[in-house]
């Protein structure tokens, strides 16, 4: 018999959730059901639940579009943006979400994040970034930082790790932004943040897998793993008044780019308008 | 009397992750039998980090029944 707002955001028959004691994606979950709820009282804003559309890909994190009680799709692997895209094109009054994980968001489906965030088109992604591909076993993901270990990479990993929110900036997303498993009140504000932006928004949330990542890299369990989170990961008011010398080593919890430019499915009605009056329509 | 509130904990959905315990700021949980287990009522002052924290929904505030 859970909260209230659990009882309202999400498929209580489904639920406890699978993800293991102490994983992350739970807490990244509520948050996002708290930014929604924050949307739906403000009389500004006014957010119809109706009009929420929630996708999400195949890996732990994308277990959540079963989990949360609104209009979702559960996709194939890597595919939730592009899923998504075709939802907002089709209805671009919906706020479209979708939830997704590092593997999902930045391998798998690499091409359809700097494609969409290049577009800019108005969806929200939160990924779960977990740094590893826990669903599957363990093996490393692309955010698995150097050195690490992986089931994949027993002797530690050679790859370099993409930063997605940077990864995404670069790709033209205008809404970009870092947040934390263990930083919810400044997650949740970046979230609604991104929902209510016109544009391309991705906000990169660090999770914690004490299961997998934890385990094999002896961070310990996800009190540790959080704890870490809170000790490196700075939000922004206290990451601006650092010196760079404090700021080695530590991470910004906050918004990395916020900047203006045409919506693509506000484009693309102007579009077919042109393409109308061409005919004579 | 609108605005007093309490504390539940859920032992069923509770996984004991032990989350609530370390991060609560007045040390008013602990766990008993790998169950969160609110340790000290008077020390509760219904701050909500753990229902924030909670990744399996087994803790959270509501509002006192009249």
């Amino acid at each position: 018999m859970p909260s209230e707002l659990i009882h309202k955001f999400m498929r209580i028959d489904h639920l406890p959730h699978i993800w293991c004691a102490g994983c992350g994606n739970g807490i990244i979950m509520r948050d996002v059901a708290v930014a929604l709820q924050e949307l739906i009282d403000d009389p500004e804003v006014n957010l119809n639940r109706g009009k929420v559309v929630v996708v999400s890909g195949i890996g732990c994190s994308s277990r959540a579009a079963g989990y949360m009680d609104f209009d979702s799709i559960h996709t194939t692997h890597g595919r939730a943006i592009a899923f998504a895209t075709g939802i907002k094109i089709a209805h671009p009054e919906l706020e479209v979400i979708v939830l997704t994980g590092d593997g999902d968001c930045s391998a798998i489906g690499g091409n359809h994040l700097i494609h969409a965030a290049r577009r800019n088109i108005g969806l929200t992604v939160v990924t779960f970034n977990n740094d590893i591909y826990g669903m599957t076993g363990g093996q490393y993901s692309p955010t698995t930082p150097t050195g690490d270990m992986a089931t994949t990479a027993p002797y530690g990993n050679i790859d370099r790790p993409f930063d997605i929110a940077q990864l995404a900036a670069g790709a033209g997303a205008t809404f970009t932004a870092r947040g934390s498993a263990y930083h919810t009140r400044e997650t949740t504000e970046l979230i609604r943040q991104g929902i209510m932006h016109k544009g391309f928004s991705l906000i990169d949330v660090y999770s914690v897998c004490p299961t997998y990542y934890g385990r094999k890299n002896h961070k310990g369990g996800a009190v540790e793993m959080l704890q870490w989170q809170k000790e490196h990961m700075i939000p922004a008011a206290r990451y601006y008044a650092m010196s760079e010398e404090e700021k080695k080593g530590k991470l910004l919890v906050g918004t990395l780019t916020h900047t203006d430019f045409p919506e693509y499915t506000a484009e693309y009605a102007k579009l077919i308008e042109r393409a109308q009056a061409k005919a004579g329509k | 009397m609108a605005g007093k509130r309490k504390l539940v904990l859920d032992p069923a959905w509770c996984k004991g992750c032990g989350i609530c315990v370390a991060f609560c700021p007045r040390n008013a949980l602990e766990l008993v039998g790998e169950k969160a287990h609110l340790k000290d009522p008077n020390e509760c002052v219904l701050c909500g980090q753990c229902e924030q924290r909670c990744p399996d929904y087994a803790v959270w505030l509501e509002d006192l029944e009249e």
